[in-house]
């Protein structure tokens, strides 16, 4: 946390968190290569969660303990809104849609530890994420319907001389999938971690009155688990919504 | 210094676009809660599409931020 005097004497500098370190430079002919915190924290978040499925499911009772249900939890909740939102179709997908559900809630889990780098935080992260989405979808949709998938675009039923406005909208609707997707995240936690830092910022400028602004942060890091889980299950489940109207077109 | 000043203020406006998107949020969940309220048995088979109206209205915020943010940095 920098203890810098710029932005008004300010005590907390709210972005500081979000700075990508080099941990160790590795350049390959010009192309900066080096292992960041914020690859580190990646790699942190796929250890955890193959250590935790691999612990949790290694009993394999029928009767679950508490870390085996756990794991059955998130498994279950995954599987039912593929079953829900794809379809018997979408069971295929599911490995896919299960890893990008834990590799969100991990990450912005992980994230809330203090001192550690939320690396959804970054719309670099986040927008990769969603153009794999999305690149994905649209090859699934045309190896799927072939040329059929351009029906997306229009709706069904609509009248034929609506297409000069309903095309271009559905079109630009289709497109901006991947921005809304990732910006969602991205802002989401991007803003959650600055409000954080704002209020911590509060606390050590108020002195004694500082009880107030430390109470309020309390409350919002609650409110931040929330955000957490939530965006992790709205960023799986729009990816559901995505898969559904690429297999079965509306 | 001017373009500065002109670029904050146009931030600014940019983000009121997230009025629109509040009224659309506020009216999906008071929606929601009026239908469960109606008929609580429902409550399982909304509950998980109420998440997808939710982050379809929450797109146009984040469009207008996306502006935002192509105003001050773009």
């Amino acid at each position: 946390m920098a203890q810098g005097t710029q932005s008004g004497g300010f005590p907390v500098d709210p972005l500081h968190q979000f700075e990508i370190q080099r941990l160790v430079p590795i350049n390959v002919g010009g192309l900066d290569l080096s292992f960041t915190n914020s690859a580190l924290w990646m790699v942190l978040s796929v250890v955890a969660i193959t250590v935790f499925m691999m612990v949790a499911t290694r009993g394999r009772s029928l009767v679950p303990g508490r870390l085996q249900s756990c794991a059955e939890i998130l498994y279950e909740a995954i599987a039912g809104m593929v079953r829900q939102n794809v379809g018997s179709e979408g069971r295929v997908y599911f490995p896919f849609i299960f890893s990008i559900f834990l590799f969100v809630l991990f990450g912005n889990l992980l994230g809330m530890i203090p001192v550690a780098f939320t690396f959804t935080s970054h719309l670099v992260v986040t927008f990769f994420m969603a153009m794999v989405i999305f690149v994905a979808v649209t090859i699934i949709g045309f190896a799927r319907h072939g040329a059929g998938y351009l029906r997306l675009f229009f709706p069904h039923g609509a009248p034929l001389w609506t297409a000069v406005i309903l095309v271009p909208i559905e079109i630009i609707s289709y497109l901006s999938r991947p921005i809304s997707l990732s910006m969602r995240l991205f802002a989401n936690m991007m803003a959650g971690h600055i409000l954080l830092k704002v209020f911590a910022g509060f606390t050590l400028l108020m002195g004694i009155a500082g009880v107030v602004p430390l109470a309020a942060l309390v409350g919002i890091t609650a409110l931040e688990f929330l955000v957490a889980v939530l965006q992790a299950y709205i960023f799986t489940i729009l990816t559901c919504v995505y898969l559904h109207d690429a297999i079965h077109l509306h | 210094m001017e373009l500065e000043a002109a670029k904050m203020i146009g931030a600014g406006l940019a983000t009121l676009g997230m009025i629109g998107a509040g009224v659309g949020v506020g009216n999906v969940w008071s929606n929601y809660f009026a239908a469960i309220a109606r008929n609580p048995a429902a409550k399982e088979e909304i509950g998980a599409n109420i998440w997808i109206g939710f982050a379809v209205t929450e797109a146009i915020a984040i469009f207008s931020l996306v502006v935002a943010l192509l105003v001050l940095f773009g």
